[in-house]
């Protein structure tokens, strides 16, 4: 196992399952491109690519967590959800998790539909919904930002790795019996780890392009007080 | 401030191609969260091969496309393992980069002149639109 394959493996759930997982992600990745549509521009468009491209180069940097012998990577969902919106950063991590199937081997094939729904939807939407709650309580300020990523992402893991375990209970290829509780925790417990780095990466990352453009990072829109001196010049033009 | 993303998406781009191109040859190389969770229950030797018990992993199979000349992150032929999983990242981000932001750039909603363009880039966007508004307003 020399490899530096990250995600679901072919054989690990049924053909079944997986299929059925893979005609739902189609259906809502066809929702995510007619909702993410609206929020696609001039500006937006480039970001996502950009997006996607950041999130194949940090998925490949594997880290270790706390036991010896077991690394986490970025998954991404709440880090695009931040920065282009959920419905556009959905699609950016499938995008990565297609590149990734389909020419680096990794994750198999006709387990896309899994992976996608896991990471690219479960994961984009937890995390957006922590970033709403989180955006209208914390203060907009860096550190709130920085608070607001870092939690959201942490979570936003945890919960993904859980669709895992919902997939692999209806189709699972090894009959855990009882012990599919065991696998839950397991699972939870590695990606709480795994969570913590996710965050750290989200809020570096997110910190940074509020600092440098932050008129790029979609959360911020239309939160923003008055003080950004290209509202009010925009509108009054009209 | 400039209002172009183009110099941040380059700049953006230059940072993913190094991660992926220098930094991912110093990641971690053992199991994920997932496989490892999935060989619970086996025992593995100092590679992570699995060498006894019984554990959901044993049930993995080949992936369809294992012989792809970059399949596990590294460019067939290279044999140096540095050049070979840094240009592979390299490549990657590259294509990522043109399959995602060539879908995202067809799919975005083209400006109906409802909204003021940001100002800055009076270039590219007139060109496009001037060049699709034209032949549907004459048909």
């Amino acid at each position: 196992m020399e490899t530096l394959a990250m995600h679901i493996s072919n054989g690990i759930i049924n053909g079944p399952v997986a299929a059925i997982f893979a005609a739902l992600a189609l259906a809502t990745l066809t929702v995510c491109v007619l909702r993410g549509r609206r929020d696609l521009d001039d500006r937006l468009a480039p970001m996502a690519g950009l997006v996607a491209a950041f999130i194949f180069a940090v998925q490949m940097l594997n880290f270790p967590i706390f036991t010896a012998g077991v690394s986490g990577h970025l998954l991404g969902g709440a880090l695009a959800a931040m920065l282009v919106g959920p419905w556009v950063g959905a699609l950016c991590v499938a995008v990565v998790l297609v590149v990734q199937a389909l020419v680096f081997g990794d994750g198999g094939v006709a387990m896309l539909g899994l992976n996608i729904t896991n990471m690219a939807l479960i994961g984009t939407a937890a995390g957006y919904l922590l970033i709403a709650l989180l955006l209208r309580v914390l203060p907009r300020t860096p550190a709130g930002l920085a608070v607001t990523a870092f939690v959201s992402a942490l979570v936003s893991v945890v919960v993904a790795s859980q669709g895992f375990v919902l997939e692999y209970w209806l189709g699972g290829t090894t009959d855990l019996g009882s012990n599919l509780a065991g696998l839950a925790g397991t699972m939870a417990g590695a990606h709480l780890f795994i969570g913590i780095g996710e965050g750290l990466i989200t809020a570096t990352t997110v910190v940074t392009v509020a600092k440098v453009r932050p008129d790029l990072v979609y959360a911020l829109r239309g939160l923003r007080p008055a003080a950004a001196p290209t509202v009010p010049a925009v509108g009054g033009v009209r | 401030m400039s209002k172009r993303p183009w110099v941040f998406i380059v700049g953006g781009l230059l940072v993913a191609l190094v991660l992926a191109g220098v930094v991912s040859n110093y990641a971690s190389s053992h199991p994920d969260g997932l496989d490892s969770s999935l060989l619970k229950g086996c025992t593995v030797d100092a590679d992570d091969n699995i060498v006894g018990g019984s554990c959901p992993a044993q049930q993995a199979k080949d992936h369809e496309l294992a012989d792809s000349p970059l399949a596990d992150y590294g460019v067939r032929g290279v044999d140096n393992a540095f050049l070979s999983t840094g240009l592979s990242g390299v490549l990657g981000v590259l294509l990522t980069f043109a399959i995602g932001g060539g879908a995202f750039w067809l799919l975005r909603r083209r400006s109906s002149g409802a909204t003021p363009e940001t100002d800055g880039e009076p270039g590219s966007e007139a060109t496009v639109e001037g060049a699709a508004s034209t032949p549907a307003g004459r048909s």
